[in-house]
């Protein structure tokens, strides 16, 4: 999903973030409203620890740093942040919930300030601050950030990475299509004529995070299909999911060899090395060749689109929200709020959005008017990425049984079985309904 | 001091005190001595244990204490195919992979055990394997099973011209197993081979020479001299290498995840991925402690039936 080749990242990466990171640094005109920050005085002798997950270009962690440095300078307070690997992530929030110990904020998945909403510091004051500031929330920002069904911020969203359709425009030109498709029809006449050509198509299904999820929930979503009602009823098996089953199926044999093992990182090596000509990701991909001095031709081939919508009237997509929380166990509240509040201002928020070139989308709407966003139209697909209308687990609460059976690919093997010809669709759809039914007891 | 007071003196009696006389005191003093062992033991094999097999009996859930379910966890489990083939996967990849490292680690020992040039560095080079850290050989795997840019693919596809499609490792079920196993014997073999060479190099060359004034062959020698003098250590090795392998997760976990479709998750990586990123740590714990009757089996087998004493020694069973 949003994962760059290493080498990638090596060879350019910071030469980039080294000229985005310049302290001329030119802010765009943020339509931002005149509201008083809450009156959050830091107490005195206050330090943090930051927990955040890695980062994937390299000016995510580069400025989030300089960020970090900035607050310290104008508030003496030291703040110590620990990137950690995506999966070591809720291990060790974990075990700070578990014993009450261990970082005071952190930046975690959507999911994780919904397992421990009991054992954190509601956030509404810095939430309803900078929603006022900054145009308003997306609804997906909110969607996570609030405790479901009540209006108390458990969380700050700080961005999403969204993913759409990256493909290579002369080869879809090449397979007849002068505009991306919008239908399921159209799209599966694509992936056959790529395959056709010789430039085939390709979307993980294997037990990967990011890509895999975000593909099986398009599959889903834009054939009407959910995993639970309003009322937090399993209701996967459905005529919906059975059409999206035989369709998927159908997709399947239009793919480059060995999807159903793919990892988050796979279809971004393989679009790098141009095996393949269209996926699913996030803006990662096209960074890598951005950032490739050798690879400008390539660069100008790859565009960004939504992936087509079906029956859906929204875009089938969810995003992977970056969450940040403040633990009840913190010694210094305010300055863990104030913390937060800071690194969303757009002083220090909109290099970093502008750094990553939009890795992470803004979850405050004014910040659509970064000129990130105009700097380059080919990445305008994820701008509104935290606007999505779909999360993991919909139409049900976002919950431990959403996590739970999002971690457990549950969605993503129903997909599998019957992709790969193991199960029929309608023995995959009962089998996700029985694994499904056990996280929603 | 005259002669005679030296004789009659005597070192004064000093009053010991409590200490003294507690650390003179045997049973206090092997109180003493084993606490230490026994705290670490309790503090870091017990307790952990014991919460791992109190959890499974309770639906904790990361982050929220649990109440009291019974077997609850344990029943559902067994109506759970991906359980279920969990177990079968985990027993199928113990049992393939043990029987490929002894015998491949066998052979190797046996080689190793010739005199050969440079020995003693090609000693150390076989130790590679096992020295590397897991993860890192995993990754290797990883990139060699790659469906686009394997090594493999590359030389047979891009070379050597054999095939014309890249092989999909770890794209189907069984191809994916297999990888897996290979994977793990690589690994072990190591462990194996340097064990089982200490082994031999402890029987006597003379039994050798006496075998071959009798005139027995080279597979008599193997069978009746190395054979039931290496099994006491072929034993030991045998359990700990079932004992690692059944317990395996660092491989399975970074080739696949238990993918493709659930077909190479063990117990220790279902249970990993059920209790952790899942939350459901209740769950998770009843998985490993699924675990705990399997290897129990797997020691005692190890122990009675291999290591069996008169056998070692050459006596007949019965």
């Amino acid at each position: 999903m949003n994962i760059i080749t290493r080498r990638s990242v090596l060879a350019t990466g910071t030469a980039v973030a080294a000229s985005l990171a310049l302290p001329n640094f030119a802010m765009s005109a943020i339509p931002v409203a005149d509201v008083t920050p809450p009156k959050l005085p830091i107490e005195s002798g206050a330090t943090l620890r930051v927990l955040r997950p890695t980062k994937f270009v390299a000016p995510d962690e580069v400025i989030f740093r300089e960020n970090i440095a900035k607050f310290t300078a104008q508030t003496g307070v030291p703040v110590r942040v620990d990137f950690v690997g995506w999966e070591d992530l809720r291990p060790q929030v974990g075990v700070a919930a578990n014993t009450g110990a261990g970082p005071d904020i952190v930046v975690a998945w959507p999911d994780d300030p919904h397992l421990f909403s009991d054992k954190l510091i509601e956030l509404s004051d810095v939430a309803e601050y900078l929603g006022k500031k900054y145009g308003g929330w997306y609804s997906l920002a909110e969607r996570y950030g609030k405790k479901w069904g009540t209006n108390n911020w458990i969380a700050i969203p700080m961005g999403g990475s969204g993913a759409p359709a990256v493909y290579r425009k002369s080869w879809v030109k090449e397979a007849g299509f002068e505009n991306f498709p919008t239908d399921h029809a159209g799209f599966l006449k694509l992936c056959q004529n790529l395959k056709k050509n010789g430039h085939p198509s390709g979307f993980s299904l294997g037990n990967a995070v990011g890509d895999a999820n975000g593909y099986a929930n398009w599959l889903l979503w834009s054939h009407g299909g959910f995993l639970v009602d309003e009322n937090n009823k399993v209701a996967i098996n459905s005529k919906e999911t059975i059409e999206a089953l035989k369709y998927a199926k159908e997709l399947q044999s239009t793919f480059i060899e060995g999807t159903l093992s793919w990892s988050d990182a796979s279809n971004n090596k393989a679009f790098f090395a141009e095996e393949i000509s269209l996926t699913q990701n996030g803006v990662s991909v096209y960074f890598a060749f951005k950032t490739d001095p050798n690879k400008a031709a390539q660069t100008a081939d790859t565009d960004h689109a939504a992936m087509p919508l079906g029956l859906s009237k929204t875009r089938p997509e969810s995003a992977l929200i970056l969450n940040a929380m403040v633990f009840k166990h913190t010694k210094y509240p305010n300055a863990s709020k104030e913390f937060i509040r800071f690194m969303m201002e757009q002083e220090q928020y909109e290099p970093w959005l502008t750094g990553c070139i939009g890795y992470w989308a803004q979850p405050l709407k004014a910040y659509a008017q970064s000129a990130v966003w105009t700097s380059d139209p080919k990445i305008a697909a994820y701008r509104d990425t935290c606007g999505n209308e779909y999360w993991n687990g919909y139409k049900g609460p976002i919950s431990q049984a959403s996590g739970a059976a999002t971690a457990d690919y549950v969605n993503v093997q129903m997909f599998a079985a019957v992709a790969s010809g193991q199960a029929t669709p309608e023995e995959a759809v009962r089998e996700a309904e029985r694994r499904a039914k056990r996280f929603y007891r | 001091m005259n002669q005679a007071e030296a004789l009659a003196w005597v070192a004064p009696r000093t009053q010991s005190n409590w200490l003294q006389r507690l650390l003179d005191w045997k049973p206090a003093l092997v109180i003493l001595c084993l606490t230490p062992a026994l705290g670490l033991l309790l503090v870091f094999l017990t307790y952990p244990l014991g919460l791992g097999i109190w959890m499974s009996f309770t639906d904790t859930q990361l982050g929220k204490p649990g109440v009291w379910v019974g077997l609850e966890n344990f029943q559902y489990l067994l109506t759970d195919r991906v359980f279920l083939n969990a177990v079968w996967f985990t027993i199928f990849y113990t049992a393939a992979a043990t029987i490929g490292k002894f015998a491949l680690g066998l052979w190797l020992a046996l080689l190793l055990n010739q005199h050969l040039p440079f020995k003693s560095l090609i000693r150390a080079i076989i130790l590679l394997p096992w020295i590397t850290p897991t993860v890192l050989s995993a990754i290797a795997f990883w990139w060699i099973y790659d469906p686009q840019f394997s090594i493999v693919s590359y030389v047979v596809v891009d070379v050597l011209h054999w095939r014309t499609k890249y092989f999909d490792f770890l794209g189907t079920p069984w191809p994916a197993r297999w990888s897996l196993i290979a994977a793990n014997v690589w690994r072990g073999i190591p462990f194996v081979a340097i064990s089982l060479l200490a082994g031999l190099q402890t029987i006597s060359p003379s039994l050798y020479e006496a075998a071959m004034l009798d005139g027995a062959s080279s597979w008599q020698r193997f069978r009746r001299i190395t054979a039931p003098l290496l099994m006491p250590i072929l034993a030991v090795v045998l359990t700990f290498s079932v004992l690692f392998t059944f317990a395996d997760f660092q491989l399975v976990y970074a080739i696949t995840r238990g993918g493709p479709i659930n077909s190479t998750h063990l117990m220790a990586t279902l249970a990993f991925q059920r209790g952790i990123p899942g939350a459901a740590l209740g769950e998770g714990a009843a998985i490993a402690v699924a675990m705990i009757p399997f290897l129990v089996l797997a020691t005692l087998f190890s122990y009675f039936a291999i290591g069996n004493r008169k056998w070692q020694q050459g006596g007949s069973d019965e």
